[in-house]
């Protein structure tokens, strides 16, 4: 018995394949943003579940995230700067979360509980033919579900981020102003000093374009999603692998792109 | 009505239709029989416009739908009426907003106009009372009524079933069979019926069309396909496993 092994030169054609159905969709949805109707009710529905019902996880990461880097943070000034210097970790660690934690986390942690979500409903209703239906009902696929969803990260996704901001720094405040004991005002002055609305702005557009990949890939994979339930599992976990790598990938172009401040 | 001509489809190397053509007229209902998996819902689907041949065209009262964009098929498609094998329910739903979804779309009807649509339907369907049920809690019998509802609730000129009678015990599937022939009858439409079951298949149709290795072999009434001298038609009527179709 032999095993059919793919050449390498199979692996980069899927590759582009893969790619120009990805842009294909993309450039769908965001033409039909422009038409009529617009599914508010499911756009709705969307928000709520993308931003919403994110709430706690965003929390909970953004919290730890928080106190870790400002435990570290702490250790790095007292240690190779001198006691006293801990007060310089409030923009540090505000900028650092702003600007590439948080959104990464929120990005992640919305992949991991909504994008696999996506696939998993999308693609469940590809294989009990519901988005022939919804065709057949006079309601373009696209329309009715990759729009909507698509719109709703792209909104939610900087609100969670904002969020995530705030819970991030009093987390970082909260270890170094009343665990350790660094001087509340000189922490919270150089914050206030050092920080421009920019670094919070740039994390902001990174959780925007975090958004569009999330639901993008999700609704991707649910569309092709063949195979009965092992498909709907594949897609699922394609959906998870495929946008925490380019939100990785995209985090480091952003960040190269956009300026350090303005 | 409907024109099919010359149709051909391929999924890789798998030719699943190799030149078929039929035609449905304005209200008769038309059964086309088949092995499973000989492509009869591959042809069902091209009807709809939800698949596009690789050659051969599909019209709808004289429009080629094979070359329009998805707006304008949706016009087309607004005549058609399709009832699921799965039944394909939204399941994210309840069945009252089932049955309203295509009266929503292809309609500018008011609300209350379409709940009363909504109920109007499912009655005609043998259902009450089940608007705020979710699809899951009904049994497999009142899903595929349910479908009907859907079906026909925005006054289609065709209405598609695509196995109508498979997954439900003999007495559903007949019950299924006196609804498909009242529908025709109360609501003046065209029917185009794929199944495999042949007890349905004469109780319903004026015509019955076989796909095989991707063509209609035969079409007639069905007394002329009873008695076809087509030996592949026989073993197929008959439920044969010896004969010209392979087993396997």
């Amino acid at each position: 018995m032999f095993l059919k092994v793919k050449s390498p030169v199979h692996y980069i054609l899927d590759f582009f394949e893969e790619m120009g159905e990805v842009g294909l969709l993309f450039f769908k949805t965001i033409k039909n943003m422009f038409r009529k109707p617009w599914e508010k009710k499911i756009f709705i529905q969307q928000l709520e579940e993308v931003g919403v019902r994110s709430l706690p996880v965003v929390a909970l990461t953004a919290a730890f995230g928080g106190l870790v880097f400002g435990l570290q943070t702490y250790i790095g000034f007292h240690r190779y700067i001198g006691p006293g210097s801990e007060t310089y970790g409030g923009p540090i660690i505000s900028l650092g979360l702003a600007k590439e934690l948080i959104p990464i986390l929120v990005g992640l942690m919305v992949t991991g509980r909504v994008g696999s979500a996506m696939a998993a409903e999308i693609g469940t209703m590809k294989i009990t033919e519901q988005i022939d239906a919804l065709f057949s009902l006079g309601a373009d696929p696209i329309r009715y579900l990759v729009v909507p969803r698509t719109l709703a990260s792209f909104i939610m996704l900087p609100c969670l981020t904002v969020f995530g901001d705030i819970i991030g720094m009093a987390a970082g405040f909260f270890y170094n102003v009343y665990l350790m004991g660094v001087n509340r005002v000189l922490y919270i002055r150089n914050t206030l000093l050092y920080m421009e609305m920019w670094d919070v702005f740039s994390g902001l557009i990174k959780a925007s374009i975090f958004g569009v990949i999330i639901a993008i890939i999700g609704c991707w994979q649910g569309l092709k999603a063949e195979g009965g339930a092992e498909g709907v599992g594949r897609a699922t976990t394609r959906t998870v692998v495929i946008a925490s790598i380019l939100i990785l990938i995209f985090n480091f172009f952003l960040s190269k792109a956009l300026p350090a401040s303005v | 009505m409907i024109r099919v001509v010359d149709l051909h489809k391929s999924f890789g190397k798998n030719k699943v239709l190799q030149g078929v053509s039929l035609r449905l007229n304005r209200g008769e209902t038309l059964v086309i029989i088949g092995q499973s998996g000989c492509g009869k819902s591959v042809l069902l689907k091209h009807i709809v416009g939800l698949l596009k041949p690789d050659r051969g065209k599909v019209f709808v009262d004289g429009v080629d739908i094979t070359v329009l964009n998805d707006d304008k098929l949706h016009e087309v498609t607004r005549k058609f009426g399709m009832l699921f094998q799965g039944t394909a329910l939204f399941d994210s739903m309840t069945v009252g907003e089932n049955v309203s979804f295509g009266l929503e779309r292809y309609t500018d009807y008011s609300k209350e106009k379409i709940q009363e649509l909504v109920k109007k339907n499912l009655e005609k369907v043998g259902l009450r009372g089940v608007e705020h049920l979710m699809p899951y809690a009904l049994s497999g019998g009142m899903r595929k009524r349910v479908g009907l509802a859907r079906a026909i609730a925005y006054s289609p000129d065709v209405i598609l079933y695509d196995e109508p009678s498979t997954g439900i015990d003999p007495i559903r599937a007949d019950a299924i069979n006196d609804l498909i022939i009242r529908m025709k009858k109360d609501l003046n439409v065209s029917e185009f019926i794929i199944t495999h079951d042949m007890v349905s298949a004469y109780k319903i149709g004026d015509r019955i069309g076989m796909l095989y290795e991707g063509k209609i072999i035969e079409m007639g009434t069905p007394d002329e396909i009873r008695n076809s001298s087509n030996p592949v038609v026989q073993q197929f009527i008959h439920g044969r496993a010896e004969g010209p179709i392979e087993k396997w």
